[in-house]
């Protein structure tokens, strides 16, 4: 029974739940603005079109632009299998909370690559964005990780997010929640840090370094992001989950990413993007309350 | 001698026989502009009177006292070339700049005398700065959004930019070729179709020159009817740039209701013309037909529905820190800039300047009934999306009183041909600013040249300097912010 639980919950969880998430924010963001909006399942319908494709590859572009998209849902694919989701992850060791979060790290090098290897400006200035940004969502991400491995005695992703009770972990795990949700919206390229939906190059960071990939290439980059958003979920849902048998955990983490991505709906609704200077510090107050639920941990 | 005696004196929207227009010496032509705008006079136009191939021709000013509400005309000589007002008087860069494309007449010392219209942007040349951490961004003409074409080339260092260069002219139909010779029976839709979302601003200043050269009066009806067109357009396009706004900062609940109350005024023209834009409503000596009072009742209604709205949206709006820390100090233009260069409109009166046709050279309805201008003084994004809103609430309150109130008679009237060897000058303040037509006839009472100024000709320079030592990242909202005509520059 668990084996079988355990079996479904990855093609739901990669195939299934990365549109619907991004369906469910866009389907928030639109019922408070009071519009219909697209139906939940538009992102699954894009992939597939898009897999249906061909792709049209520029003359200055060399192999490391078709590289790219390939090692990038390749490496989010990796990232999965360590991370805890319904029950025990595929693989776990001591330390491999490190290489999740270098996956990810590698997943954007190739984006990077991919960007500048086609010499436009403007994927040129969001690979430059994206690295400024991400230089400082990773430390924030790293010190909540520390606090948590501190706490669950080794740097083991099963254990740093199993259920861990008692008032004593209740500040930590809420300022390890805060940050790490400033760290997804970053990383997944949300408002206020970015804007998914804006058309304008010159304000974009995430979006602009893929505007010449096209077809197949362009299914893979949206299905990874898709992918990276619902594993960062995952782990902010585990954090607040109690112990319970597979079946309820995986009917539980749905649930919870559901709510997260009308969390996220709701934020992107509220509020205006943050001009781009002003990103920094954002990111360095996330660093600043990962440093201290890391010192409440150590306390 | 007083500065104004070398010019001819009209009132907005009058004609007056070409022959009292003085034509002087170039020398004098030059120095008597100079000492015109040093005394505070604004340069509406300034024109080459000369078509391309013809003999050789003079230039002709137009200059407007706005405190003393008069025009001031004044020809020269003809000339193949003359000492560059622009170094002098910056306001007259690209006039000089388009003298020289259309003309000929080489303006001596004028900094960057290159192409402004006729010539692609991939052969004309761009200031470039060199350096090793320097970068060029172009951008357009192709954009990401459903906009016109127009071609902006940045000179950055990381974010920031030092220098922005906007070349346009992918729009350029010959409108003022189409128009000389006229009027005939395209006329009145080339100049509605000179600017597309200005069409009833344009309309209405091509209909003004027509009564001023045919000496034609309008009803009181006409002229109270042309004001709810004019201020239905203004509401329109003020209330769909502050959803713009709200969209390219990624507010999006203001967005979306925003871009549905410009969709009730575009609705309200279409009742009143049949057209979104309010295309086919004028006619020279009035309007083409009479609107009928349920008609006008159902239009108060919708105002004063959608005055209640505005506030409500514009409160969350203008009520939100996030939003009011990124309009905040973005974009940032002085009055000082803002003066030198003759910026009109929307974007001069947030930076402080108090320039409003409709207050400054009343026409039409405008002449009995006021409404206050608004005036801010940060000169930033913010105070161009505050003064949209509150210019679009002072139109809902002059609307919802004067709908109820609609002076009763004809709404149309005759108006003659154009008397013969006459020049008229037509000022109208469109939602963008200060809409400019200057027309002559010949011997034939048919119109020599027509001279169309948009707004937009005289704000593209005041978008590439609020770029200077800004962000790049910063320039979609500028450019919103501005929202100007690439048409209507490119004519």
């Amino acid at each position: 029974m668990e084996t079988i639980t355990l079996v479904l919950s990855y093609p739901i969880i990669l195939l299934l739940a990365p549109p619907v998430m991004l369906g469910l924010i866009t389907k928030t963001k639109a019922l408070v603005a009071g519009r219909k909006g697209p139906p939940v399942l538009q992102p699954l319908y894009d992939t597939i079109k898009l897999l249906g494709k061909g792709a049209v590859y520029s003359s200055t572009t060399t192999w490391m632009f078709k590289l790219g998209p390939v090692v990038s849902l390749a490496a989010v694919f990796c990232a999965s299998a360590l991370a805890p989701l319904a029950g025990a992850p595929l693989i776990s060791f001591n330390g491999d909370a490190i290489l999740f979060a270098y996956l990810f790290a590698l997943g954007r090098f190739v984006t990077v690559m991919a960007a500048l290897d086609t010499g436009s400006s403007f994927e040129g200035m969001g690979a430059s964005r994206e690295v400024a940004f991400s230089s400082l969502a990773e430390p924030a991400l790293i010190l909540t990780f520390a606090s948590l491995a501190y706490r669950s005695g080794g740097l083991c992703l099963a254990q740093m997010f199993a259920p861990h009770s008692g008032p004593s972990a209740a500040a930590g795990t809420i300022l390890v929640l805060g940050t790490l949700f400033v760290v997804l919206l970053a990383e997944n390229s949300r408002i206020p840090v970015d804007d998914p939906n804006t058309h304008l190059e010159l304000t974009m960071i995430h979006e602009v370094m893929v505007l010449d990939h096209g077809g197949p290439d362009l299914a893979f980059i949206l299905h990874g992001a898709g992918i990276k958003l619902v594993l960062m979920s995952a782990l902010l849902v585990r954090l607040v989950l109690p112990e319970m048998p597979p079946a309820a955990a995986l009917g539980s983490l749905l649930f919870g990413l559901g709510c997260v991505a009308v969390a996220i709906g709701l934020v992107e609704s509220s509020m205006a993007r943050v001009r781009m200077v002003r990103v920094p510090q954002l990111l360095v107050a996330a660093i600043c309350a990962a440093t201290f639920g890391l010192m409440l941990t150590l306390r | 001698m007083s500065p104004a005696s070398r010019f001819a004196s009209v009132g907005n929207g009058e004609a007056v026989d070409y022959s009292r227009v003085p034509v002087v010496p170039i020398e004098d032509f030059r120095s008597a502009i100079l000492r015109m705008a040093a005394a505070g006079r604004r340069l509406c136009a300034l024109l080459s009177t000369g078509v391309a191939g013809g003999p050789p021709a003079g230039l002709l000013a137009v200059l407007a006292d706005d405190a003393g509400g008069r025009l001031y005309l004044a020809a020269s000589e003809p000339v193949t070339s003359y000492k560059a007002l622009t170094p002098e008087l910056p306001q007259a860069h690209l006039f000089e700049r388009e003298i020289f494309e259309s003309s000929g007449i080489t303006p001596e010392g004028h900094p960057w005398p290159k192409p402004v219209r006729l010539v692609p942007a991939d052969k004309v040349t761009f200031f470039q700065e060199t350096g090793e951490e320097i970068h060029e961004v172009a951008v357009g003409p192709i954009h990401a959004g459903i906009i016109e074409p127009g071609h902006f080339r940045f000179q950055c260092h990381g974010e920031t930019v030092h220098h922005l260069e906007i070349q346009l002219g992918y729009q350029h139909r010959g409108v003022e070729r189409l128009l000389r010779g006229g009027p005939d029976s395209r006329s009145l839709s080339i100049a509605e179709t000179i600017c597309g979302d200005t069409a009833i601003a344009h309309g209405w200043a091509y209909c003004a020159i027509n009564e001023a050269l045919g000496g034609a009066s309008l009803s009181l009806r006409a002229e109270a009817l042309r004001a709810v067109a004019l201020e239905l357009e203004r509401l329109a396009n003020h209330i769909g740039d502050l959803g713009a706004i709200s969209n390219d900062i990624g507010y999006l609940p203001a967005m979306s209701y925003f871009g549905r109350m410009r969709g009730d005024y575009l609705n309200l023209l279409m009742l009143a013309s049949g057209n979104r834009f309010g295309k086919g409503l004028l006619r020279p000596g009035g309007l083409a037909f009479d609107l009928s009072e349920e008609m006008c009742a159902s239009m108060a209604g919708t105002v004063r529905l959608g005055l209640k709205h505005l506030e409500q949206v514009a409160g969350m709006f203008f009520g939100e820190p996030s939003v009011i820390s990124r309009l905040e100090e973005t974009g940032v233009i002085s009055r000082k800039v803002c003066d030198d260069l003759g910026l009109v409109g929307v974007c001069a009166r947030a930076a402080g300047a108090d320039r409003d046709v409709r207050q400054d050279h009343p026409f039409g309805f405008y002449r009995f009934r006021h409404i206050p201008s608004t005036i801010l003084d940060t000169g930033d994004v913010f105070s161009r999306a505050m003064v949209r809103f509150l210019e679009a609430q002072r139109s809902m309150e002059f609307l919802s009183a004067l709908l109820g109130h609609l002076p009763a008679g004809s709404a149309s009237g005759p108006c003659g041909a154009p008397a013969a060897n006459h020049i008229a000058v037509a000022l109208i303040e469109g939602w963008r600013g200060e809409v400019c037509h200057v027309a002559k006839t010949g011997a034939g009472r048919k119109f020599e040249w027509y001279k169309v100024v948009d707004p937009s000709f005289h704000n593209w320079m005041g978008l590439a300097m609020t770029m200077r030592g800004g962000e790049i990242s910063d320039f979609p909202l500028c450019n919103k912010s501005f929202n100007l005509s690439y048409c209507g520059h490119d004519l």
